[in-house]
């Protein structure tokens, strides 16, 4: 059957074409062009401005340290569910995935009646007797909106990469006088790394694009490159210096992708990362 | 090493992180004062508010009728087209198929969302439910694809040829042969292109018209505007929808045997 | 066409890219035969086999089944079954299922299929397995599915793509036993496909075989083994002592500095040869009692046999003997001229 032609893909190849390849072209030639049509590096250029780079590097700065708060927070939970019995570790995922199946937005605005200054938080203090405090509209917020939104984003990977553990592997290294510990640091856990490397970027990428939870949690003064673009696409009306940013987030997230995946040992294109 | 009851209070703590929110959500939805600052008496004056208001039963029409339309359609396409791939030859053409339906999985949906509505802008096309449903389609295909091919490369080897061999037409094997057994890689797609409709904000928000909106566009003009508790009784409605979906579909799984592959 | 020739190849050449994988193959296959295509990996057997069933095209050629020319038949419409390597049993679907497959696509009434299922499933001793899914089964039993799953449509022809090739070995040679007794059976020409001499040789009427998309030899199992026609098929069946040789005259050979009688003439007035002898035709008696001395070097216990290795002069030789002897022990061979073998030599 495989020497008969086909062109069942063909149709696809034409959507993909218009609608994936296309879009991307545009945004691209958008932003090397001005108002007037002329060709021009200034949208580019425009970045370099110090208050860019500083909502550039924000970002990155707060897209890092949630994901290293998931890291260190979600690794010891797949850890412990995957060492439970088949069953119970089955209700256990499933019921860290539902949450996930509660509408994203939901779950940002959850945090909004929390920590406002009428929400619960401040409700508990004040009734202490503390004074209110501010959680809103600061870092902390937009951090802990990511962390509650992504952090089965890295559970779940690495669960996966655990329980695809050999058993054998443990019992040889038990067999050849490893302790727990040992049997941890050496062997369980390089094992695990492509599933360490998977949680990272499923955390990174959406938590340095996000302009929901910086919206909503950080305010409207808070700016993160998501923020911005939407800013600019919206409020500003510059396509052509948003088109610039919107490039340079798809050259942030290919190369975090390109550095990332070299520890993806699993066949990527199989499909395997659809957990 | 670490005692067993210090990792069940970790895992409990998490789990109470994971569900607290969501249950201020609700309790909260039963409080006749606006904000959770004052426990007023039990109402349920939200929800009637909530069930009355226009814009948010539009917006759960259209999130539900996008949904359907756009994950039935990505499936149809990304099913036959992974068929299709799954025949190609290896090379380049190949790579690039694939490298191409991976962008809209690893573009951020702000990229994927701005250059979409890039498109229908430069080609004059009005905003509205078609750009929409397009939008969708766009982004979950490629998941469809992913979801199918694998089960594709998974078929025993031959399988195709014996079935040609005792006497099918390559029709009757694709019917009774090839499609029975990738059926679950088209329902997973299926279920993960209408998941992902049912939940997509950014794509949506750029590439729909002023009078078709969804859900989640709803909730978020609704919590620019600041605290809103038809919010919360719209995430307890939500939030009881899902467990019963869930448990409708898990039951049985939850009483399956379990595995032989037993914790190390 | 002969009334015997069921199927037929003619000149058939197959390339793949730049690769041509078969070249200018000729076959014909008789009525109720069990022919076997033997070769190494790559030889082209398994393209044969493909050929015949219909799911590659040729470049040149034709294939004629019965008289008629099919190279234009899809596999779905020729009367050819085809037993797979890895069995391709349908997952999906429980044996019966699978076994009832083809007769279902003709059509037949249920009650006709059930019975032809249920006598098939019989036949290959898997009665009462009708609801039983296929990964449940042993590979073994997955093999006769297949088996069954192809024979249950009555083909004119069946074709095995190297079946036996997952099972162990005794139940290996379980199967080649009750795989030729179904054949006799049921009176089906087989075209069976292996790398494996020796089920070749225990199984069929016809060998053939092939390397580097050539056929080297066609024969019975015996021809092969003791008249092989040139190097490959000597070293490929069987061991062999492949010694360079030269034929004085007819009924005379001369090697290892000795002159023997033989079986062979029709070669020129000391014509250099190539002279086979295979290793358990070679007798062993005390030294300096024997046709040729030599000095054991190594000796192997095989079970059947012990596998010796013996230096004559520079020439080493491998002898199986029933009888042990020991290493660096000094022995003389006897070797009759029904033993001796004569080919010429291949021109490279």
């Amino acid at each position: 059957m495989k020497k008969k032609g086909t062109i069942a893909h063909y149709p696809y190849i034409i959507w993909s074409i218009l609608f994936i390849v296309v879009p991307i072209f545009l945004v691209l030639y958008f932003s090397i062009i001005d108002s007037n049509g002329n060709l021009t590096a200034s949208n580019y250029t425009k970045l370099f401005n110090s208050l860019y780079m500083l909502v550039f590097l924000n970002s990155i700065k707060l897209a890092l340290i949630s994901t290293a708060i998931c890291l260190i927070l979600g690794y010891p939970v797949a850890y412990i569910i995957s060492k439970s019995r088949s069953k119970t570790r089955n209700i256990l995922m499933l019921f860290l995935v539902i949450p996930m199946w509660m509408n994203f937005l939901l779950r940002t605005y959850a945090w909004m009646s929390i920590l406002g200054k009428n929400g619960i938080i401040n409700t508990i203090i004040t009734t202490l007797g503390f004074p209110a405090v501010d959680i809103m509209y600061t870092d902390a917020a937009v951090i802990l909106g990511m962390i509650y939104n992504f952090l089965p984003f890295m559970i779940i990977p690495i669960y996966t990469v655990l329980i695809k553990i050999d058993k054998d592997v443990i019992k040889a290294a038990g067999d050849l006088g490893a302790n727990k510990l040992t049997v941890f640091k050496r062997i369980i856990l390089p094992l695990s790394i492509p599933g360490v490397m998977s949680g990272i970027t499923m955390v990174f990428m959406p938590a340095v694009s996000t302009f929901v939870i910086s919206q909503l949690l950080g305010g409207g003064q808070f700016m993160l490159i998501g923020n911005l673009i939407e800013s600019e696409f919206t409020t500003v009306g510059d396509w052509y210096f948003g088109s610039a940013l919107s490039i340079l987030m798809m050259i942030i997230i290919l190369l975090s992708m390109a550095v990332l995946t070299r520890f993806d040992k699993d066949d990527v294109k199989g499909g395997g990362r659809l957990w | 090493m670490v005692s067993k009851h210090l990792k069940r209070l970790y895992l409990a703590l998490t789990y109470i992180f994971l569900y607290a929110p969501i249950m201020f959500l609700i309790i909260f939805s039963f409080n006749s004062e606006k904000f959770s600052s004052k426990w007023g008496y039990f109402s349920l004056k939200w929800y009637s508010t909530l069930l009355s208001d226009d814009r948010i039963l539009t917006a759960l029409y259209y999130t539900v009728l996008v949904a359907i339309i756009s994950s039935i359609i990505s499936t149809i396409f990304g099913t036959i087209t992974a068929i299709g791939i799954d025949k190609m030859k290896k090379g380049i053409g190949k790579k690039t198929i694939l490298s191409v339906n991976n962008l809209p999985v690893l573009n951020p949906d702000i990229v994927t969302a701005v250059s979409l509505m890039t498109l229908f802008i430069f080609f004059k096309v009005p905003f509205g439910l078609i750009t929409l449903i397009i939008a969708h389609v766009a982004f979950s295909v490629p998941y469809v694809i992913l979801s199918v091919l694998p089960k594709l490369k998974q078929l025993p080897t031959d399988i195709v040829k014996a079935s040609l061999d005792l006497g099918a037409t390559p029709s009757y094997t694709m019917r009774k042969v090839i499609l029975p057994q990738i059926k679950p890689g088209i329902m997973a797609g299926f279920l993960f292109a209408f998941t992902m409709s049912i939940d997509d904000f950014v794509i949506s928000f750029f590439n729909t018209g002023s009078n078709v909106t969804n859900l989640s566009i709803e909730i978020y003009s609704m919590a620019r505007r600041g605290i809103s508790p038809e919010i919360n009784a719209l995430s307890t409605l939500m939030f009881i929808t899902i467990l019963i979906l869930l448990f409708l579909a898990n039951g049985k799984d939850l009483f399956k045997k379990e595995r032989k592959n037993e914790n190390y | 066409m002969e009334k015997d020739i069921l199927i037929e190849l003619n000149n058939i050449t197959k390339k793949y890219d730049d690769n041509t994988v078969l070249e200018s193959l000729n076959l014909q296959v008789r009525r109720n035969e069990f022919i076997t295509l033997l070769g190494p990996s790559g030889c082209g057997k398994t393209t044969t086999l493909n050929i015949i069933a219909g799911f590659e095209t040729v470049d040149n050629g034709s294939i004629i089944f019965e008289d008629k020319v099919i190279n234009e038949v899809p596999p779905y419409k020729r009367q050819i079954n085809t037993v797979f390597q890895k069995y391709a049993l349908f997952a999906h679907m429980n044996i019966y299922e699978n076994v009832a497959f083809g007769l279902r696509i003709k059509k037949l009434p249920e009650k006709e299929i059930k019975k032809k299922v249920q006598s098939i499933l019989k036949m290959v001793e898997l009665d009462g397995f009708e609801k039983r899914s296929t990964d449940s089964l042993s590979g073994g039993q997955q093999q006769r599915v297949a088996i069954a799953r192809a024979l249950v449509n009555e083909p004119k022809l069946l074709l095995l793509d190297e079946p036996l090739g997952a099972l162990d070995s005794k139940l290996r040679k379980e199967m080649q036993i009750e795989l030729k007794n179904i054949q006799k059976q049921l009176g089906i020409t087989f075209v069976f496909v292996t790398h494996d001499q020796e089920e070749a040789l225990t199984m069929s009427d016809t060998i053939v075989v092939m390397n580097k998309g050539k056929i080297q030899q066609i024969g019975t199992p015996e021809d092969i083994y003791n008249e092989p026609k040139n190097r490959f098929v000597a070293n490929f069946i069987g061991e062999s002592n492949i010694i360079d040789g030269v034929m004085e005259e007819d009924f005379k050979v001369l090697f290892q500095e000795k002159a023997f009688e033989c079986l062979d003439k029709g070669f020129n007035k000391d014509e250099k040869v190539e002279v086979v002898i295979r290793p358990e035709d070679i007798k062993i008696t005390e030294s300096g009692h024997g046709m040729l001395s030599g000095k054991i070097t190594s000796v192997v216990f095989r079970g059947v046999h012990y596998e010796m290795k013996v230096q004559i002069a520079n020439t080493e030789w491998v002898i199986h003997n029933t009888l042990h002897a020991q290493v660096g022990e000094n022995i003389g061979i006897n070797i009759f001229p029904n033993d001796i073998h004569i080919m010429r030599k291949a021109s490279e």
